[in-house]
């Protein structure tokens, strides 16, 4: 006697429509279907994967977060980040020294050859050297510090140059400050020193404390003392406010603060009608434009007054 | 009451989210399939200016991206029979068309057959304050109308203002704007069983769904089976199910009357089933493949094998013939038939000026079943299919898929329901806006 439980003896043999409909046969534990329903977790996760910014999160968000993580634990390692940036300037440094970007030649044009020296001598480049290396815009700032640089242009050209273009400043005087003698542009600005007036006699000699500020009216009134160029000793800047005009024989000729030009013009006039100036006169004082004055001589003052009937008493003090 | 109002008016407002989230799924719940279709809303509803409905019949806006049948389970006679089963069913359909449509949907739009669908015809009328009709007067004319005693634990589902009145003009569908004294509308209403209808919310949720709306399934699939001048005219649409027939009433595109026979498909099948001592799958696939409802001579030389796996050799070789089916199957759709016929009757549908019948629903895909019909419901019976909709596919165009394509038009373009209008101001408890200033005059 087989108990109830036991194996079929015959294999079931599931009429194949029957299986194909689906209706589910109580009764039959061999035939059991699989539920077609998704279990509640699997509906769920369906769902939660259905839902856009969840499918971003996790097609991007995680692998980005686990790649830049992975990355950050890998550069953690501080040796293993020294390789790293060392590789990387092993491979700038071989660019860099490539012959495509050496510069082997300084050309300097527009420069004087003092002006050439002390520029070669201010970059002190150790050429041939990369172009990387060499930083232009501070090299620019360099030169232009120079007094004699008006304007500079540095650039590597194509043939392995760095051509440096040079403005020089042209010498307009010459200052006398003390024992100094230097040269300044027509701007004022100071060139460069001179050891003897001799040195540059064309230009015309400026003396007095603050005379480069005002060097274009300097200028100015030279070429207003044309008529007198040769008599012309310097010019005496007097109290950082007027000039005085220094003829020969010791000769000044006191200029006002403002318009100094027209008065120096005014008293041209009045030579070449008078012929004033050859007269045996110390000083013309310009300075007050109502009364002109002039300074005669000792010698002249006394031929003077005899010559007008005026008897004066002098004694040795 | 207000309780079901503010519930539907949530579904609306769910509905409204979900047209503009683009996505909506629709969910039929019958007896033998549970289908569900996942709606795409191409773009925001648009009101046409004129009457009538648009190109494509109004459907240019959307199309179907996912549709998923399974057979049913843990339902009978259109009810929710058992929780559990029904809501692992819901889960296979709504993952299957989530899974084709590639979106995932939250909001679901179903529909039922069963909860004994009971119709009712709701007058209301009232003076107008000032002789424009206005918004607020429609909602107040709805609201006037008597509330029938629908009966302990049970629930409105569709209550639709199916007519409006304006002083001796009758027929309007839009009043507002116009010029009249007293306004009087009518209203179709239908309840059904309030439990059946808290087992659906109950199953959707558990599926982690959100109900935007629900509908009777004889309404639905009059919808999409009734083309647009029967329903003009006045006709019925017998949807025949498995668990249960449906019936819709349909007269100038309103619904005036559904009602539900609780017979349907299994109930053959089940006949079949009992009479030839055969399983019911087999009973299925014997009624689906064989079946039909006249008998010609041929029939008894159509032998028909049975199967079967009892091990009883005599048993399993059995053979019928098709006579032998048809007798069986004949009585229980003469008799599904004749009850519909019984329910039209007491609705007064022979007094509608055009008396077409539709039958549509699975079970009206026997053979012959036009035939049998034109004999017991009269002389103007079709077989309807429901509308093509965009993107629907092939095997869902059937005629058991009616209540589905109805549901996806209900969907998109819902008739106007009590719930879609205002409560009237005079409704709104105690006049808040009034005591709250009331308040602020009593405290400060």
């Amino acid at each position: 006697m087989r108990p109830l439980v036991a194996e079929r003896r015959y294999a079931t043999e599931p009429a194949p429509r029957a299986v194909a409909a689906a209706a589910p046969q109580g009764g039959q534990p061999g035939a059991q279907r699989r539920d077609p329903a998704p279990t509640r977790m699997a509906y769920r996760m369906q769902r939660l994967w259905l839902t856009p910014l969840f499918r971003v999160v996790v097609r991007v968000g995680v692998p980005a977060f686990v790649l830049s993580l992975a990355v950050l634990l890998w550069l953690g390692n501080d040796a293993r980040r020294a390789a790293i940036l060392a590789q990387i300037d092993a491979w700038k440094v071989a660019v860099e020294n490539r012959p495509e970007f050496r510069v082997n030649v300084l050309q300097i044009t527009g420069a004087s050859p003092s002006l050439d020296a002390a520029i070669r001598d201010m970059l002190a480049l150790k050429l041939p050297m990369s172009s990387f290396d060499i930083d232009l815009e501070a090299a620019r700032a360099r030169i232009a510090t120079l007094d004699a640089v008006e304007g500079v242009t540095v650039r590597v050209a194509g043939s392995g140059a760095l051509e440096v273009g040079i403005t020089e400043r042209v010498p307009a005087l010459v200052w006398r400050r003390g024992e100094e003698l230097d040269l300044l542009d027509k701007t004022g600005r100071r060139i460069a020193r001179i050891l003897v007036r001799g040195d540059r006699p064309d230009l015309p000699l400026l003396a007095g404390e603050g005379a480069n500020a005002a060097a274009a009216e300097a200028l100015r009134i030279v070429a207003a003392a044309g008529p007198v160029k040769d008599r012309l000793r310097g010019l005496v800047r007097v109290g950082e406010r007027r000039w005085d005009l220094v003829l020969d024989r010791d000769q000044r000729i006191l200029l006002p603060a403002s318009e100094p030009v027209r008065a120096l013009e005014r008293l041209l006039a009045l030579d070449k009608a008078e012929d004033l100036l050859n007269r045996d006169i110390l000083t013309v004082d310009l300075r007050n434009r109502q009364r002109p004055t002039l300074r005669l001589a000792p010698d002249a003052l006394r031929e003077m007054r005899r010559a007008m009937g005026l008897v004066t008493v002098e004694n040795d003090l | 009451m207000t309780d079901l109002y503010q519930s539907q008016r949530a579904m609306r407002n769910m509905r409204r989210a979900a047209m503009q989230r683009g996505v909506v799924a629709i969910l039929d719940i019958g007896s033998s399939k549970i289908a569900c279709l996942v709606l795409r809303f191409d773009g925001p509803e648009r009101r046409r200016e004129t009457d009538g409905v648009g190109s494509m019949a109004g459907q240019s806006q959307f199309r179907i991206i996912g549709a998923a049948t399974t057979r049913s389970r843990g339902v009978r006679f259109g009810e929710i029979h058992a929780m559990s089963e029904t809501e692992r069913a819901i889960r296979t359909a709504v993952q299957a068309a989530q899974k084709m449509a590639n979106v995932r949907v939250d909001h679901v739009i179903a529909c039922f057959a069963g909860a004994e669908p009971r119709s009712y015809g709701l007058a209301g009328e009232i003076e107008l304050q000032d002789s424009v009709v206005t918004e607020q007067d429609v909602a107040r004319v709805l609201a006037s109308c008597d509330m029938p005693d629908i009966g302990q634990g049970r629930e409105v589902l569709h209550a639709q203002p199916v007519n409006f009145a304006l002083d001796h003009r009758s027929g309007l569908g839009d009043p507002r704007g116009q010029i009249g004294n007293r306004l009087a509308c009518d209203m179709h209403l239908l309840s059904v069983e309030a439990s059946v209808v808290q087992n659906l919310f109950y199953c959707i949720k558990r599926c982690d769904l959100e109900l935007a709306g629900i509908a009777s399934s004889a309404y639905v699939s009059g919808i999409s089976s009734l083309v647009e001048d029967e329903q003009e005219l006045g006709a019925a649409c017998i949807d025949m199910g498995g668990g249960a027939t449906g019936l819709s009433i349909f007269i100038k595109k309103h619904m005036i009357y559904a009602d539900s026979v609780r017979m349907g498909g299994d109930h053959i099948t089940l006949d079949i089933s009992k009479g030839l001592q055969v399983p019911m799958a087999v009973a299925e696939r014997i009624k689906t493949k064989h079946g039909g409802v006249h008998a010609t001579s041929m029939d008894d030389r159509e032998m028909i094998e049975m199967g079967g796996d009892s091990g009883d050799w005599e048993k399993d070789s059995r053979r019928v013939s098709r006579t032998e089916l048809i007798g069986i199957m004949r009585p229980r759709v003469e008799e599904i038939l004749e009850e519909a016929r019984a329910r039209l009757d007491a609705a007064g549908f022979d007094h509608l000026p055009s008396q077409q019948i539709v039958l549509t629903g699975g079970a009206s895909q026997i053979p012959g079943l036009d035939t049998l019909a034109t004999r017991i419901l009269g002389q103007r019976v079709r077989l309807g299919r429901p509308l093509r909709i965009q993107g629907l596919p092939q095997a869902v165009t059937g005629p058991a898929f009616s209540s589905s394509v109805g549901l996806c038009l209900f969907a998109t373009s819902p008739q106007d329901e009590w719930w879609d209008f205002d409560i009237p101001t005079e409704k709104y408890p105690a006049r808040s806006l009034k005591r709250a200033f009331k308040w602020f005059k009593d405290n400060w």
